[in-house]
């Protein structure tokens, strides 16, 4: 079968037929798949706000261990009392709180009339009450994001981070244990004033036994990863205190 | 390996040592600096693009008569990036925390320039299992170096592999950091991955004189 492969007729339709075939396959199977993937990115959500308020299977000082997918909706429902949507003055309920994607809600806020809505997560742990807020910011190479546990005194109950592709062995550590288990009795407050809580080079206090400077240590080669982490939380956090102020009086 | 003839297991065996991609072909080098700061990445980035290449050389084989020479670069780069995309999806919706670890890997197959090379060097000039005995071979030959340079790096410069501190734990200061060592931290940054390449390729040439090149 000696078929001319240099007609440019040939290259054309080839191109065509190629581009329909792959177009139509690619198309198949991201349709097929797209309800199981959805699912997957909700329980992620689920396991990730769970895992700030200390709800993990963790165990001593391995890696990060959230609650199983199986059993994770029924766990988000026991310990997540209440889902608040807070835009301007008004705070509503909304089961569907964690949902809101916060990189849109970013860019609309860019329009000064628009309020931008803030999901705010209310559980409950061992009796005491505790506030998940998320944060998102930019890390080295793309986005960083995370919840931030606080509890009424606004200490910090536990962190989740992660990241989109931060550098694997430096700024994809703040995804580590080690990483994010400094943040947990760290103060965002200091003297009532809101400071945040900075990733810090050199504040020698490695294994963080000052729990009120607002600092924990930095990853080394991590330094702009580390930046973003503090940058996120001071941004992301400090639009929730007049929130949660407001709940103390 | 009595199942294949001479000629076939040199297909595999060869890129493994004298005909490596990263050291004699020198292809693949950029992934190779950017991923092997540990060696569990290394090892994902290995076996992921051995079964894109093995796929993907087996797909070009069978298109081999029919692209059009023309615009064959594009053909490759659309099987590739199909390819890709697939495994990104089904991983996504079967294993989503795998999916969540390699992250950025599975994108960065793409640019490889393995596959491209390997499509374009043998798998348009020879038979579907010819090219996937060569797809393999190439990939075990990029990933091999691919693992003992993650196993250095992670090694001399957080102290562990595959994430178990070996070498004692630098904060308590037990093992040998108790009597002083210090992890390494520039061998975490890419420069430091050409430079154990560049080792390899010493030894390599240093062992088989035939490598040199005039």
């Amino acid at each position: 079968m000696a078929k001319n492969t240099d007609k440019n007729s040939y290259t054309i339709i080839f191109a065509i037929v190629m581009v329909v075939v792959v177009g139509s396959l690619l198309a198949g199977v991201a349709q097929g798949l797209k309800s199981k993937i959805t699912l997957n990115e909700r329980y992620e959500k689920m396991q990730n706000i769970l895992y700030a308020m200390g709800v993990n299977d963790n165990e001593g000082e391995g890696d990060v261990t959230f609650v199983p997918t199986d059993k994770v909706e029924e766990t988000f429902h026991k310990y997540i009392k209440q889902q608040l949507v807070i835009q301007g003055d008004d705070v509503t309920e909304n089961e569907e709180a964690y949902l809101i994607d916060l990189k849109k809600e970013e860019t609309k806020a860019k329009d000064s009339n628009y309020k931008r809505r803030l999901p705010l997560f209310i559980g409950e742990k061992d009796g005491e009450t505790i506030y998940v807020i998320p944060m998102r910011g930019k890390g080295l190479w793309d986005a960083i994001w995370g919840f931030v546990a606080l509890d009424k005194s606004f200490t910090v109950q536990g962190v989740f981070f992660d990241h989109k592709g931060e550098t694997p062995g430096l700024g994809a550590e703040i995804k580590q244990r080690y990483f994010m288990d400094d943040f947990k009795g760290e103060a965002i407050l200091d003297n009532d004033v809101f400071k945040g809580i900075t990733v810090a080079k050199g504040n020698n206090d490695p294994i963080n036994e000052n729990k009120m400077d607002n600092k924990v240590d930095a990853i080394a080669g991590a330094t702009i990863t580390g930046n973003g982490v503090t940058a996120m939380i001071k941004k992301d956090v400090r639009m929730y205190l007049p929130y949660l102020k407001s709940l103390n009086n | 390996m009595g199942l294949l003839s001479k000629k076939d297991s040199k297909l595999i065996l060869d890129p493994l040592a004298d005909n490596n991609p990263i050291t004699i072909q020198v292809l693949g080098i950029c992934s190779a600096l950017a991923i092997t700061a540990q060696l569990k990445a290394s090892i994902v980035m290995a076996i992921s693009v051995m079964a894109v290449l093995g796929i993907g050389n087996v797909v070009i084989s069978l298109m081999r008569n029919i692209i059009p020479s023309k615009i064959r670069i594009i053909v490759q780069l659309v099987v590739v990036a199909a390819l890709v995309i697939i495994v990104d999806q089904i991983l996504k919706a079967f294993a989503y925390s795998l999916s969540k670890e390699l992250s950025v890997f599975i994108g960065l197959i793409i640019t490889n320039c393995i596959i491209m090379g390997r499509f374009e060097a043998f798998a348009l000039g020879n038979g579907p299992w010819r090219s996937f005995l060569d797809g393999i071979g190439n990939a075990a030959g990029y990933g091999l170096i691919l693992i003992i340079v993650g196993f250095f790096r992670e090694l001399l410069g957080s102290g562990t592999l595959l994430g178990f501190q070996v070498l004692g734990d630098p904060i308590q200061k037990t093992g040998l950091y108790a009597i002083g060592y210090e992890n390494n931290g520039f061998m975490l940054l890419s420069p430091m991955a050409l430079i154990i390449v560049g080792l390899i390729i010493w030894v390599q040439r240093a062992k088989n004189k035939d490598l040199i090149e005039e």
